[in-house]
């Protein structure tokens, strides 16, 4: 199992591997700016636990666990 | 000179509607792109001998071939030529804005960028190098606040002398691994003569269906690329690259890395774990009980603003039809002439600009919401809950406001951002039990189930949302199974509203309102008058009498209604024309209940002959289809209006009918068990 966006933890970040799926959704990621090499820092889960906000390129994005589920990261050592 | 036609291309949330509304000031007229319903934006920039046309492209993100708004986009510039691009990027947000401009230049069209919100950027103490970002852009770049109006007409200048100049487009990604390939089908492009060769060749190596290649061109762009095996990820990861790497150091942030910025900070509380739903609950409260609140902070016959102004308005349409009284009697005119002017016209166009107060109020609070930012965090709050049945976040808004009325909660599904989700969240709107439907709990509660009366009610709403529940689930596993939008949502930064942009989004929306629904009223309320009041012989009869069109109408359609429990009796056409006579509006109901059942009279007599009518069966059943068939005339014209397609508005209407005899069906048979 790889290790994505979804398994971050509050405050912690990673750096983008590689973005899973295809299509529009995939497509909508990158256009983001959630490509290979981007930081992403876990901020917090909606209070009913689902989507999750995260801070990319300096601003602030909500995907669902579903769409954070194909990101693969590698987390960064603190 | 022929005028210049300058096109506004920037990320939503960029401040291009600000933008827009500054350069055009009220010359703004909005229509659709041909064959899509997305709204087309138009005016004219008018200052001393600069005039311009500027048309607002829809706000995106790419122009990948996706969406239709990114679609309408590019065919847009690529088709139409536009004289100038004046692409807006917000400052605070620099690397992502960016990502469309890479895109943007590699047309062959003059081209300014705007660097908007440069107040914010004072604010924070950052500072962004224009003439350094100017030279790696190779574009005009001018510093602008839209919202306080500065450097507009630095813009507009710049913009008129980029127009004289051709310019020939480029690329981030030449001086990369794929130069060659782009070079090789730029090459064949410019031979076969194509408009914009450099973007064109980049949407051909990106596998894009939309643009138009031949055979011999796709296979050699897939020979040229056989080595790459993610060709999406690679372009969007170049461009990404070469933003941060020569664009982004001309932005010099203070704030350390870590450090939260004040918008950040505000999110703690207001997305926190534990205060986010209280908040949110708190803020839909407050909105919902200043628009259709009785009874304002529980204080007695106190109204809320909305409904003061409501009455306000019902007065003064009762005193025009008062006045319209005396005039004819005066004059003399002829029995049919008052009743159209008087019970047709007034009373039903009336009824439905009565509205309009509540409407002002609706759209107030959303632009409140939404121009401050917190609309996106309440989708974020309630996604979760909505996306079991279809719907993202962003519908809750429109549904809850439903509770108050169909016709300004069905106009605020404009705020949701993908086509399907708005029609299902129209179609679902009408199952939130409006205030209009309340009479009419409130009169069959009191005949028949007395001290339980607060149950009924109470049951009636739980019906509704039940309903509205299991359609959701219907509908999304069957008409809108294909489509399904991901919720992937940018979280503005907040921002304190401008009273000029609520005022403007207020009108704008109020406006086609009372054009597009008043124009669909005035036809039907007439249409519905002649029904009632004549025969089929075209005599003029007792108005909702049996002998009406509407009645004959009535008592044939009544064997539809027959196992729904509340026609069984000889003048179960009554109930029926009821149903009918909710059309116009659902207060309707229970007055011409009243005149069928006791010749007008109100109080204890009607209660009586309704308690002698109806079972408690029956009536469940009778408010059940009430509440679930087609709302009234007011929301359905809304409808019509904002569907933007007969065939779907159709559709609902179908879709509310059968949803409502079969739940009515079941209530009846449920109910009739004990």
């Amino acid at each position: 199992m790889d290790f994505t966006v979804k398994d971050l933890k509050r405050g912690e970040s990673g750096l983008v591997q590689k973005v899973n799926g295809q299509g529009a959704i995939r497509r909508r990621l990158f256009d983001m700016g959630i490509t290979p090499g981007a930081t992403i820092t876990m901020r917090k889960a909606a209070p009913l636990g689902d989507p999750v906000e995260i801070t990319v390129r300096g601003y602030q994005l909500s995907i669902r666990k579903s769409e954070a589920n194909s990101v693969v990261v590698a987390k960064n050592e603190v | 000179m022929s005028t210049l036609r300058f096109a506004l291309a920037g990320n939503p949330n960029s401040g291009k509607t600000t933008l827009f509304n500054e350069l055009t000031k009220s010359t703004a007229h909005v229509g659709n792109w041909p064959g899509v319903t997305i709204d087309r934006r138009e005016g004219t920039f008018k200052d001393g001998n600069i005039e311009a046309e500027i048309i607002d492209l829809p706000g995106i993100y790419s122009l990948s071939p996706y969406t239709p708004e990114e679609v309408i986009a590019r065919n847009y510039i690529v088709e139409e030529n536009p004289d100038v691009i004046i692409n807006i990027v917000d400052v605070t947000n620099l690397e992502r804005n960016l990502y469309l401009t890479t895109q943007l230049l590699e047309m062959d069209c003059p081209m300014v960028v705007a660097l908007n919100m440069c107040d914010q950027l004072e604010k924070h103490n950052d500072f962004i190098d224009r003439i350094g970002l100017e030279k790696a852009l190779g574009v005009p770049v001018v510093r602008i606040s839209a919202l306080q109006s500065h450097g507009i007409d630095k813009l507009m200048k710049k913009a008129v002398l980029a127009a004289a100049v051709n310019r020939k487009s480029s690329s981030v990604l030449r001086n990369t691994v794929l130069e060659k390939p782009i070079e090789e089908i730029e090459m064949r492009l410019l031979e076969q003569g194509a408009k914009h060769p450099l973007h064109k060749a980049i949407k051909i190596i990106e596998g894009d269906a939309h643009v138009q290649a031949d055979d011999n061109l796709r296979k050699l762009k897939d020979d040229l690329i056989a080595d790459v095996d993610d060709i999406e990820a690679l372009i969007a990861d170049l461009r990404y690259k070469h933003i941060t790497k020569h664009y982004s150091p001309f932005l010099r942030k203070s704030l350390k890395p870590g450090e939260l910025t004040t918008s950040e900070k505000v999110d703690k509380i207001i997305t926190n774990k534990y205060l986010g739903i209280p908040i949110f609950v708190v803020i839909m409260y407050l909105i919902f009980h200043l628009t259709f609140g009785e009874n304002l902070f529980f204080i007695e016959g106190l109204p809320s603003p909305g409904v003061l102004l409501q009455s306000g308005a019902e007065l003064l349409i009762e005193n025009i039809g008062d006045l319209t009284t005396d005039f004819l009697i005066a004059t003399g005119a002829s029995e049919w002439t008052y009743s159209l002017l008087v019970n047709g016209i007034i009373g039903g166009v009336g009824a439905v600009l009565s509205f309009v107060p509540q409407i002002i109020l609706v759209f107030f609070f959303l632009s409140v919401l939404e121009d401050s930012g917190y609309i996106a965090r309440a989708a974020f709050i309630m996604d979760r809950l909505l996306k079991r049945f279809g719907l993202s976040g962003r519908s809750f808004m429109p549904l809850l406001m439903g509770f108050g009325c169909s016709v300004p909660s069905i106009l605020a599904t404009r705020t949701l951002d993908s086509e399907r989700d708005r029609r299902l969240t129209m179609i679902l709107i009408p199952y939130m039990s409006c205030g209009a439907k309340m009479p009419i709990y409130a009169l069959f509660a009191t005949a028949l189930f007395k001290q339980h009366s607060d149950i009924a009610v109470f049951g009636m709403y739980m019906l509704g949302i039940a309903v509205a529940v299991v359609s959701g689930v219907i509908l999304k596993n069957t008409v809108f199974k294909d489509s399904k939008t991901p919720f992937i949502m940018e979280l503005p930064d907040y921002h304190r509203p401008r009273a000029r942009n609520l005022l403007l989004h207020v009108w704008e929306k109020l406006k086609g309102y009372i054009i597009k629904a008043g124009t669909i009223i005035l036809v039907s309320t007439v249409f519905i008058w002649l029904l009632a009041n004549f025969n089929f012989k075209l005599q003029m009869v007792e108005q909702n009498s049996i002998d009406s069109i509407l009645g004959t109408i009535g008592n044939v359609i009544k064997h539809f209604f027959t196992p729904l429990g509340f026609v069984g009796k000889a003048d179960g056409w009554k109930p029926v024309m009821a149903i009918l006579t909710g059309f116009i509006a659902k207060e309707a109901v229970v007055s011409t209940l009243g005149v069928l059942y006791a010749g007008g009279a109100a109080g204890d007599a009607l209660l009586q002959t309704i308690a002698s009518n109806f079972t408690s069966a029956s009536a469940l059943s009778f408010m059940a289809f009430n509440l679930l068939s087609v709302p009234c005339m007011a929301a359905v014209s809304a409808l019509f209006a904002e569907m933007k397609s007969a065939k779907w508005a159709w559709f609902s209407v179908a879709f509310w009918v059968a949803s409502a005899w079969v739940a009515s069906f079941l209530v009846y048979t449920f109910a009739g068990l004990f």
